[in-house]
């Protein structure tokens, strides 16, 4: 078995008065590709933020490449950042920089010494890799949906990670571009040797992309497995209904 | 644990807390400053992209405010000087209250009206599109280069508005005096250089660096702490001009108190 970089155990996290994570436990392997799905609000985007240090459980273990991520320090959560990358559901592009400035935000703070050369050569080549080296001096507010999302998981590769972490890679897309973006997913993870976690409620996305799926519901996993594993012969009611809608209607 | 921040009981009243919560966050956020500010990595750049948009930006509205100022105190003030047949004295009249207070307050309210406004929508915007977040997860600090940034870029701009404010507001002045009274320009200005003192420039040169540091702390606490979409950003813009123009006034007040209780020593 490969190595495990993700280790999570009874992770507890509410806002308020409602509960949104109730004990969620659950491993990722290395090169490996994990669908979390669920319902919107059920804390799948919880889940992620919480692993990359934007949010803090209540209890429970979240550890990452073999880190416990609540108590690093400020230094080594921007170390241990780098080493992963966090997709956004809306890009998150900076709206005030053109396509180079945002790859080079953060590859300038973070990585010292470079040439002009390597900068502009390391950008090209990712740009390059997600299919829009013609976007280099666009500004974000010139860029479809899609080319968006490209462009925000480009700037997410420009540091090497090795963990990705996709927020609904194809919410609000149209059906081409989702299909796009889901080739795109396991071409990073072929090329980078990337391990991910893809948080959707897309099913045909989970169906793509995924290893292995995790279905949240009620702020637990109700189900892991294959897809075939967990959907078209699902006993769970809400979990049948996911997939009939899904897949059954069109 | 699960719901117990909203479980206890308020101190005093829900919004008297809520009130105290927020001083602290605002006196945390001025401290995060403060401790940021001298710390490196610098962002000399940025901080002079913000001088530009800040000060550049903001010249063709304040050099029309200004002018109208002081063309319109000079109006103002013609009759009630020449009752006493001292209209002779119009000059250093204008430049006492030009250069001690309404150069400075004219430009920190337009500044924080301009200026407060648009760093608390920019910055609103950002935390809700998630532009902060994505700064954080990829080991920038964007606290750093949002904030920091901007605070001196205020900070540093606005006296020198000011300093051009008050001058294009006693060019009106000038050109009003002249054409009523025939002044000329030398002895116009020998007449305001007479009337102002050092304490009267360097009193209005810290307190425009304080109306600075208020506008932008302010503007961008706001805009950090935004939230709820795009009502939040439109909060967030409306109210760093509100509070900065509220802190403004006390500082002004304040700061006249301290002046004149130095000019009594």
């Amino acid at each position: 078995m490969s190595e495990r970089v993700v280790h999570i155990r009874n992770l507890h996290k509410s806002f308020g008065d409602l509960d949104v994570l109730k004990g969620v436990d659950l491993d990722l392997f290395r090169e490996e590709n994990v669908v979390v799905l669920g319902r919107s609000g059920t804390g799948k985007s919880v889940l992620i933020k919480i692993m990359v240090g934007l949010l803090r459980q209540d209890e429970g273990t979240m550890e990452v490449l073999g880190k416990e991520v609540s108590t690093l320090s400020k230094r080594d959560l921007n170390a241990f950042r780098l080493k992963i990358g966090f997709s956004f559901q809306n890009s998150a592009l900076y709206d005030s920089m053109t396509v180079r400035e945002n790859m080079e935000f953060p590859l300038v703070r973070n990585i010292k010494n470079l040439t002009k050369k390597e900068i502009t050569y390391r950008i090209e080549e990712l740009l390059d890799a997600v299919g829009l080296p013609q976007t280099i001096n666009q500004m974000p507010s010139e860029l479809s949906g899609g080319q968006k999302k490209r462009i925000g998981v480009a700037r997410t590769l420009i540091l090497n990670p090795e963990i990705m972490l996709y927020d609904e890679p194809t919410a609000g897309l149209d059906p081409i571009t989702c299909v796009e973006i889901n080739n795109l997913i396991n071409e990073v993870r072929e090329r980078y040797k990337t391990t991910s976690i893809v948080i959707t409620h897309d099913l045909t996305c989970a169906k793509m992309t995924g290893d292995r799926m995790a279905v949240l519901l009620d702020g637990q996993f109700r189900a892991e497995g294959t897809f075939d594993e967990v959907f078209p012969r699902a006993t769970d009611q809400r979990i049948k209904s996911f997939y009939d809608y899904n897949f059954t209607e069109t | 644990m699960a719901g117990e921040a909203s479980d206890r009981k308020p101190f005093i009243s829900k919004k008297i807390d809520k009130f105290f919560k927020g001083l602290a966050d605002a006196w945390n956020f001025v401290k995060r400053f403060w401790q940021e500010v001298f710390l490196p990595p610098y962002e000399f750049k940025e901080v002079i992209h913000q001088c530009y948009r800040i000060g550049v930006e903001s010249l063709p509205l304040i050099s029309l405010t200004g002018f109208i100022v002081g063309i319109v105190f000079t109006n103002q003030s013609r009759p009630s000087l020449s009752e006493f047949g001292a209209t002779s004295w119009l000059p250093s009249l204008i430049s006492i209250a030009v250069v001690r207070a309404m150069g400075p307050l004219v430009t920190a309210l337009i500044a924080a009206g301009k200026v407060g406004s648009s760093i608390g929508a920019e910055i609103g915007s950002m935390k809700v599109t998630e532009q902060i977040d994505a700064m954080e997860v990829s080991a920038t600090n964007p606290f750093k280069f949002l904030v920091v940034t901007r605070v001196l870029a205020t900070t540093f701009m606005i006296p020198i508005l000011v300093m051009y404010t008050d001058f294009v507001a006693l060019i009106g002045s000038f050109l009003n005096v002249n054409a009523n009274e025939l002044v000329s320009l030398s002895t116009f200005f020998v007449q305001v250089f007479e009337s102002v003192s050092f304490l009267d420039i360097w009193s209005s040169v810290l307190k425009s660096l304080l109306f600075g540091f208020t506008i932008g702390i302010v503007g961008c606490y706001k805009g950090y702490n935004s939230s709820k979409g795009t009502e939040g950003v439109g909060r967030a813009a409306n109210s760093a001009v509100v509070i900065s123009m509220f802190l403004i006034f006390i500082e002004e007040l304040l700061a006249l108190q301290i002046v004149n209780a130095i000019r009594g020593m």
